[in-house]
Parts: structure tokens; C-alpha cells; sequence
């Protein structure tokens, strides 16, 4: 595959037409949190709800973007839900190393996540990539500062 | 003899014929004009030839350019201003040779050019050393809504520094005009500076400055034009412009990184206090004070960007050898071609004037974020800029999520124009 068609893989196209939980959420209960790609100017919200018993209930986000940001944080939404936060913070770490790293990516493990691997050969990207997923790290922050 | 300087001897004849052969005919020749520029030759490692459409954001520098920065470093090369030595001494007339040679490029007096690092240094030099001397609490800048980053933030950071505000000529609409016939009522008492681009480096508006700058002086309001995208691209005369201040870099115009320019007027340079303390912009030095050279030495503290200088003074040589007014026709021809061959395709939108314009084109493809056009395009060989362009304020007010951007300087070719095309349509396929 060349890397432009690894970059934008079947996965990250679809999500990027008809991204997943996408909208705001009323706050409270969610909790909001923003990020900004001060390259181009491209902004996202997150919103985060939690269940009774900490552990996260929906991930949704808002805003205007490029394929990859659009994509990368619609996955996100549909892999957070159901974790506990510590779980979800592995998971911000986990993603940041397929779209960073130079070890191999566990296309099983992953899943859709894996799609992402293809932004390694374009460390300009990375900042998009990444756009939803800090964004969902500040709203985990804001839930419990001391995490 | 060592090698080098034999190759040397013998190959600059050469390169001079060549020069001659390309410059001397009242319309250059432009294929061999393209052919003095090394980078344009360049071959992608997917075999792709670089398709160079960013020439807004820096230039391609022709093989005389380079050969001048080889030539100070590998003969010429000492600080200025302090040797008493011959080296010395020959680096501080090529130094002063070159700042001669700008002057002259822009039609200003030699003592008027300063050189900075570059046109957002110019702007702050301004903002800094004229705002402390003219700006007090409720005096106001007038900007345009067009500005630059660079043109912008350093106004923000003085009105803070002096409590005075900014206002703003609006933009029209994605046409990027201006409201022209607002100006005389903005040009109030309050003001004291108007700042605004000779050409829009986001949208291409050409601005009219000699009316501007006139109206300004008039009321006694100073003005400053960010020249970044014209100098090099249209003849500019600063005194035909009849501006205070006039900022532009070497880079956008053939010449290296690292060196720019600020032209002042010398009545208004006399006046203004230093920036930038530091060595060679002082008369005599005490524990508890100094005193201070003339312009422009006032404002170079430091050891200059010697070689940068020494760059664009070939830069200028080049230009001038080609002609302003030749080179402003040809920008002209290649970007009505762009303009066109981007509202032919499907899906694109050309954002811009619809008439004369700078040598640029900001565009936006439906369904397809600039980021990822421009990414899919480089897979092709072609450099385009894509995102808000320094103009953040600007985008937002256009209510656009940044846009593509297309630029291009007398060294593109028609063909490329059509393969720019070619692969816009490709892009369009690929995402929607």
C-alpha cells in the first residue's frame, strides 16, 4: 500500500463521512473539554458522561475538522465508553504510540484503532490525530484532578 | 591553483553568459530563467517532480543567489564594522554595497533601509521604537481585517503596552475587497498609525496604498506597509507610495532566510529611539548611559545578518536584471490560468478578487478539509499551503475552516498549472 492510501485507510474515510456520536451533550451531567490545532485552527469539544460508578458512560464531540482528527476522535468515542478512566487513559497512551511509535501495532487488540498506524509516516498529522484524544484527557482531568 | 577556485574561474564566465543570453530581451526567456533554479529540479523519492506552488510562504532561490552566500563564506567572510583589517574592511563595503543596492530596488534612500530578520521583525521594530515614542492611552492603530499574524499581534502587544486600541477596516466578503469607502471616516483623530498589506497573503487583495498612505499624511497619521507579498512580485517605489514605513523579507523574494527589511522615511527614523541595544548601534558607552548612532545603525544592534544581506543584494541584482515590470506580467499571466483552471474543476471554489489579484490563490473543495487535501496532493509532488495562513481573525470572520492556498512566482510554468489541475480532480475523486 502506498502511505497515502495507508494513511487515509477505508476505516478513516467511512468514520470521516458518517462519524459516531457525534453532538453535544448536556452540561452537567457531561463534562466538557476542548482542543485546538493551532496549526490550522481546528477546534473540537468532547463531552464525557460518567455512570454511577465512575466509570464512563458516553464519549461524544463536536466541531470542524480534517478527515483524521474527524475520524481518529469518532473511533474514540465508540472505544472509551464503558471504561474506567485509568483504563481510558491507557487507551489515550495506547493511541498515541499507533499513530507515534515504531513498534509493530496489534491489529487484533486494536481493532479500529490499528487504522491509525498510517499517520507514522506523516508526523505532521499527529497533532490531528490526536486533537479528540486530548481533549478527552482534560475532560477526564476535570473529573478528577488529581488523577 | 587548488581545484575549487580553478572550477570556479572558469565556471563563472559561464553562469554570466547565461545571465546575458536569459536577461537582455525585453521578455526573458523563461524556460531558462526556471533553469537557474537547482531546487526546481528536484525529483521526488516516489518519482514525482516537486510541483512548487508556495511560493508566497518562501521563494525558490536561483543559482546566483547561492553562488553569492558561497562566495562571502568562502573569501569574503568577517565581521563588519569592527576590523581594521582588509577582510574586515571588505565585508563591511560588500555589507554596505548590499544595503545600497536594496535602497535602490525600492527607490529609498540608503540610510533608510534597515535590515532585520525579516518582515515580522520590521513590523516589531515599529512597534516597538514608534509606538513608545508616539502612542498614549486612548490613541488607536487602524489595521485591516486582511492582516497577517505578523501584522497584527504586534499591534495587540503595543495598544496593550500604551493603552491605546485597535480598530479595522472590514473585509467585504470572500472577495476579500475592503470597505474602501469607509477609510476616510476611520481615519480619525484618534489614530495615529495605519498598518495594512500591499497585497493579502490569504486572499490576494491588492490594497490601494498610494491613496492610503496620501490620505493618512494628510491628517498627520503614519503608515506602515507590510509589503511581504508585493516587493518582488510588482515595481514597488516607496516614494511613489509616499509610506512612513515598509517591511518585507529576503526569502519571499529569491533571497535567503534570515534577512528582511524596514524602510523608513528618514525624517521619521530621526526621530524614533532605539530598539535592540547592543554593540554598533552606539555613539559612546558609560557605566550609566550611551548615546546612539544615526539611522540606521541605530536599529542594527548586533552583528548583522551579513551574508543574508550580501543575499538579497543578488536577489535585487537578479530581479532587476529580469525587469519588475516583466516579472509582474508574468505573475499576472500564470495566475489568471490558476484562477481559471481552479474554478473548472468540480467542487472548487477560488476565494479572492475577481480581478487583478497577487500572485496567489486561496481555495476551498467541498467536502474535503484543506489538511487532507493538501496532504493528498504532496503524494503527487505538490507543495500547496493549506490552513488559516496566519490570517486566523480572517477565516473566522469568512466563517471558513482555513482554506487551500496555491502561490506561485515567475519560475512556474503553464504546464504545472494544468498538472495542478489534474490533481485537484484526482483529490476531489479520492475523498467525496
Amino acid at each position: 500500500m502506498n502511505p497515502l492510501d495507508e494513511l487515509y485507510q477505508q476505516v478513516i474515510l467511512e468514520h470521516a463521512r458518517r462519524p459516531q456520536n457525534h453532538g453535544p451533550q448536556p452540561v452537567p451531567p457531561a463534562y466538557r473539554a476542548e482542543g485546538v490545532n493551532p496549526s490550522c485552527g481546528d477546534e473540537i469539544a468532547v463531552w464525557v458522561t460518567f455512570a454511577p460508578d465512575g466509570t464512563i458512560q458516553k464519549v461524544s464531540f463536536d466541531g470542524q475538522g480534517c478527515a483524521i482528527s474527524q475520524s481518529a476522535a469518532s473511533v474514540m468515542t465508540l472505544k472509551a465508553a464503558g471504561l474506567n478512566p485509568d483504563a481510558a487513559r491507557g487507551l489515550i497512551t495506547d493511541f498515541h504510540d499507533i499513530v507515534t511509535g515504531s513498534t509493530e501495532v496489534d491489529f487484533d487488540h486494536f481493532g479500529e484503532m490499528a487504522a491509525f498506524s498510517g499517520v507514522r509516516q506523516f508526523p505532521q498529522r499527529v497533532k490531528c490525530a490526536m486533537l479528540g484524544w486530548r481533549a478527552l484527557e482534560q475532560a477526564l482531568l476535570q473529573r478528577n484532578p488529581a488523577a | 591553483m587548488d581545484a575549487g577556485i580553478l572550477i570556479y574561474r572558469i565556471a563563472k564566465p559561464r553562469l554570466r553568459s547565461l545571465a546575458c543570453r536569459v536577461m537582455n530581451s525585453s521578455s526573458p526567456d523563461w524556460t531558462a530563467v526556471r533553469a537557474q533554479f537547482p531546487m526546481l529540479r528536484q525529483v521526488q523519492e516516489d518519482g514525482h517532480p516537486l510541483l512548487y506552488f508556495d511560493s508566497a510562504a518562501s521563494s525558490q532561490k536561483p543559482q546566483a543567489v547561492i553562488d553569492a552566500l558561497t562566495r562571502y563564506y568562502e573569501h569574503d567572510n568577517a565581521n563588519v564594522h569592527r576590523g581594521l583589517y582588509e577582510l574586515s574592511a571588505r565585508a563591511t563595503m560588500q555589507y554596505e554595497d548590499s544595503r545600497r543596492r536594496v535602497a535602490h530596488f525600492i527607490a529609498a534612500g540608503e540610510s533608510e533601509v534597515i535590515f532585520t530578520r525579516g518582515t515580522t521583525e520590521s513590523i516589531n521594530l515599529v512597534a516597538h521604537a514608534w509606538s513608545g515614542k508616539n502612542l498614549r492611552p486612548g490613541d488607536v492603530i487602524l489595521l485591516t481585517e486582511l492582516e497577517h499574524h505578523s501584522n497584527l499581534v504586534p499591534w495587540q502587544l503595543a495598544a496593550e503596552r500604551h493603552g491605546a486600541t485597535l480598530r479595522f477596516v472590514p473585509v467585504l466578503g470572500e472577495d476579500g475587497s475592503l470597505d474602501e469607502a469607509a477609510v476616510p471616516e476611520l481615519l480619525s483623530d484618534e489614530v495615529k498609525l495605519f498598518a495594512f498589506p500591499h497585497i493579502s497573503n490569504s486572499l490576494g487583495t491588492i490594497t490601494p496604498a498610494p491613496e492610503w498612505c496620501a490620505l493618512a499624511r494628510q491628517r498627520g497619521i503614519a503608515t506602515l506597509v507590510d509589503a511581504a507579498q508585493s516587493v518582488g512580485h510588482i515595481p514597488v517605489d516607496v516614494k511613489s507610495l509616499g509610506c512612513d514605513f515598509l517591511a518585507f523579507s529576503g526569502h519571499k523574494i529569491c533571497g535567503p532566510t534570515g534577512i528582511g527589511v524596514l524602510y523608513g522615511r528618514a525624517e521619521i527614523l530621526a526621530s524614533l529611539p532605539p530598539w535592540h541595544g547592543g554593540g554598533e548601534m552606539i555613539e559612546s558607552v558609560h557605566y550609566g548611559h550611551s548615546t546612539y548612532r544615526e539611522a540606521p545603525a541605530r536599529f542594527e544592534a548586533g552583528t548583522p545578518p551579513i551574508a543574508g544581506a550580501i543575499g538579497l543584494a543578488a536577489a535585487c541584482n537578479y530581479l532587476s536584471a529580469l525587469g519588475m515590470e516583466a516579472i509582474a506580467t508574468r505573475d499576472d499571466i500564470l495566475t489568471t490560468r490558476l484562477v481559471d483552471t481552479l474554478n473548472r474543476i468540480d467542487g472548487v471554489r477560488a476565494i479572492g478578487p475577481s480581478g487583478k489579484r497577487g500572485a496567489l490563490s486561496s481555495f476551498v473543495m467541498d467536502g474535503v478539509h484543506p489538511h487532507d487535501l493538501v496532504t493528498f496532493a504532496s503524494g503527487r509532488g505538490l507543495a500547496l499551503r493549506g490552513g488559516h495562513h496566519c490570517t486566523q481573525p480572517l477565516m473566522r470572520k469568512l466563517k471558513l475552516p482555513g482554506t487551500a492556498r496555491a502561490s506561485l512566482y515567475f519560475y512556474n510554468t503553464e504546464e504545472e498549472i494544468d498538472r495542478l489541475g489534474e490533481i485537484l480532480t484526482d483529490t476531489r475523486r479520492y475523498f467525496a
